[in-house]
């Protein structure tokens, strides 16, 4: 009972104040619709340019890095050995025994799928014409677990490469330029000097320039003979984890188990992540901007109507409502407000990010990088309902301290 | 027909105002009010009645000196309790009738009924719509108060002095704004609410018929007390 009267009076100044209602509410929509629409356009932003990473980059990578010379001989307690000009020692990228090791590490209970890679730089040659490149040497029906490369493949299929040591998959740039098509013959020689003709049984187009002009697959042990190597050559691993922004424990954790070097997929990439996480930040500061202007609204609006409804609380007071019910009067207009505005604005803004992700960018992106995403929805409507909630608050208390008395001696 | 048991009384009642300058409005104002009686303030204008009245209906608490209701201390008590009070045991008529515009009559009348929460929604529709029906307003229930004129309005604001059937009713110059006829009715119901309930009025009046007509009649001058008039016993007089 005591509860509906306050609610009663609420609900009949928010019907009788149609006008102010709107304007506020109209606030706190365009302030929810912009926050959750920047926010749904941050998010597919990230999502898009961490795909991207993912087309390339395994979680983690396990390669040999190259050292730096150190003295041969453990220094004394009292002298310190210098060496001048320090050089790169590194004889070769070879890992030592890669089949236990990725074995080893297959076995591990966070790892998804492991991947062993022999990488050599590539001339692809037709008549006179050459490209330069890189291929890799990979179990291409593993690599496809990882990468999904089979997505991309314009031509051919990615088991045409299993058990066929004299195939090649090679990208949609390489085979424009030298207008080759499926099954014909390429040339292709290694740095080494080796020389093989190989027969194309796929072709990939990502829509990555970089790859599609350079990047090339053949089976493990033909990379190896590209690079004068035994069966035992590797030169890297590549895993993923269940979850790649935990990447960086995982990594830590193999690193005790191997010598070699272990490498997230953030190190790696750290320019691309510093890059995402600054428009992050913008996108969020703009956003919550708007809204606390939106909020704004709220607050005027109702000073406002708490100027003009003095006289009201005070009989309000006078018959015996106390400062507490005159608080939660006008918080009920507030949150109504707030509810209001809300609603329309995850409307408003659901209907931009419709719109947007129908607008077709062309090129690698395609269609706009952003979805509904139900957590940002919430997010949006929880941050609206708190900013209205606040906003109303402060009017609230001051038309809890209104006295009665003062009004009516006036 | 006073009972002579007190239900309301203060001790050594004073008040400043500071602005513009420093000056006692009410000095020792020592006085009781007893159950059943029909009791009216008098004295020249600005001698304070409107202040004494603010005071005693608990929302104006800063003063001096000690308020009593039923028995029971009510200076110092905390702002919550006092709404309460106000809410269950006061009825207040304003100098100028104080409504809420946006409501209609009847809702205007039911609000301190659904705060105090005592009857049911309909139970006390029912009670608001018979003392509007007692003060000639039952065709204006459900008009909105913005489109009544200053009269009606009054006699609103007396029937939702009324809606809780508080012990005490306090009223600044209720009939004001109104003719012979209506100054009437609201006099006989006082009157009858005095003598036949067991509630106090406590009236404000510059109307010396209206005064002389009530049990009894206090004057201020210069914010003291300065005659206690004797109780009259009840009356027949009817201000023509
Ligand atoms: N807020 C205030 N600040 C300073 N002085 C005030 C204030 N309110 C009232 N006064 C003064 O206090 C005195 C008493 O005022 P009050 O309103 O109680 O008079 P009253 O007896 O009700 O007069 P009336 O019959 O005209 O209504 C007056 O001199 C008035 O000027
Ligand atoms: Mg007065």
């Amino acid at each position: 009972m005591k509860k509906s009267v306050n609610i009663d009076i609420a609900v009949t100044h928010i019907i009788t104040r149609k006008k102010q209602t709107a304007v506020a509410a109209l606030g706190v929509t365009i302030g929810v619709a912009i926050y959750l629409f920047m926010n749904s356009l941050s998010s597919g932003f990230t999502k898009f340019s961490r795909d991207e990473i993912f087309k390339n980059n395994a979680h983690i990578k396990i390669y040999k890095d190259n050292e730096i010379c150190e003295p041969i001989m453990a220094s004394a307690a009292d002298c310190t050995a210098i060496i001048i000009n320090p050089q790169i020692t590194t004889r070769s990228n070879k890992i030592i025994n890669p089949e236990a090791l990725l074995a080893s590490v297959k076995g591990l209970p966070f790892v998804v799928n492991a991947l062993a890679q022999v990488s050599f730089d590539a001339f692809y040659n037709r008549g006179k014409a050459q490209l330069r490149g890189n291929g890799s040497g990979v179990s291409m029906v593993e690599y496809d677990a990882m990468f999904y490369i089979g997505k991309y493949m314009v031509g051919g299929s990615v088991a045409a490469l299993q058990g066929n040591l004299n195939g090649i998959i090679i990208g949609s740039g390489i085979a424009d330029k030298l207008s080759l098509g499926m099954g014909d013959n390429i040339t292709v020689s290694s740095s080494y000097g080796v020389v093989k003709i190989m027969k194309i049984v796929g072709i990939f187009k990502t829509g990555s320039s970089l790859n599609d002009n350079s990047k090339s697959y053949v089976n493990v042990s033909a990379a190896q003979q590209f690079v004068l190597q035994g069966p035992s050559y590797i030169s890297a691993i590549f895993l993923n984890t269940p979850d790649p922004d935990q990447s960086g424990k995982f990594a830590a954790q193999l690193q005790q188990l191997t010598p070699y070097k272990v490498e997230d997929w953030k190190t790696t990439n750290a320019d691309v992540l510093a890059a995402d996480k600054t428009r992050g930040a913008m996108m969020t500061a703009i956003s919550f901007s708007i809204l606390l202007v939106a909020s704004f609204g709220i607050y005027n609006i109702l000073s406002a109507t708490i100027s003009q409804k003095i006289n009201d609380i005070a009989i309000l007071k006078a018959t015996g409502f106390s400062g507490k019910d005159v608080i939660r009067i006008f918080m009920y207009e507030a949150v109504m407000m707030g509810c209001i505005g809300t609603i329309a604005g995850l409307l408003f803004g659901g209907v931009l990010i419709g719109i947007m992700s129908k607008v077709y960018m062309g090129g690698p992106v395609g269609y706009f990088p952003i979805r509904f995403e139900l957590p940002l929805f919430m997010g949006s409507m929880l941050l609206g309902l708190l900013i209205t909630c606040c906003a109303g608050f402060f009017p609230a208390r001051k038309a809890a301290a209104v006295d009665p008395v003062e009004i009516f001696r006036k | 027909m006073a009972s002579g048991e007190v239900i309301l009384h203060t001790k050594g009642l004073g008040k400043y105002f500071h602005q513009p300058v420093s000056f006692k409005v009410l000095d020792d104002i020592s006085f009781e009010a007893y159950r059943g009686e029909f009791l009216t303030l008098v004295g020249k204008s600005g001698s304070g009645k409107s202040t004494l009245l603010y005071c005693l209906s608990t929302m104006d608490t800063t003063y001096e000196g000690e308020l009593f209701i039923a028995g029971e201390k009510i200076t110092g008590k905390k702002a919550d309790d006092l709404a309460a009070l106000r809410n269950s045991s006061i009825g207040f008529v304003f100098q100028f009738h104080y409504l809420l515009p946006e409501f209609t009559c009847l809702k205007n009348v039911m609000i301190p009924a659904l705060k105090l929460g005592k009857y049911h929604y309909r139970e006390i529709e029912e009670r608001a719509y018979a003392k509007l029906e007692a003060l000639g307003l039952k065709d204006q229930a459900l008009k909105q108060t913005s489109k009544l004129s200053g009269g009606q309005q009054q006699r609103v604001s007396i029937a939702r002095a009324l809606i809780n059937d508080p012990a005490i009713i306090m009223c600044d110059e209720p009939t004001g704004n109104l003719d012979s006829k209506n100054t009437g009715i609201v006099f006989d119901m006082f009157m009858q609410i005095a003598h036949d309930s067991g509630q106090t009025i406590i009236a404000v009046t510059h109307d010396n018929d209206f005064a002389q007509a009530s049990d009894r009649t206090i004057e201020l001058a210069d914010g003291k007390i300065i005659s206690h008039d004797k109780i009259f016993g009840s009356s027949d007089f009817r201000p023509r």
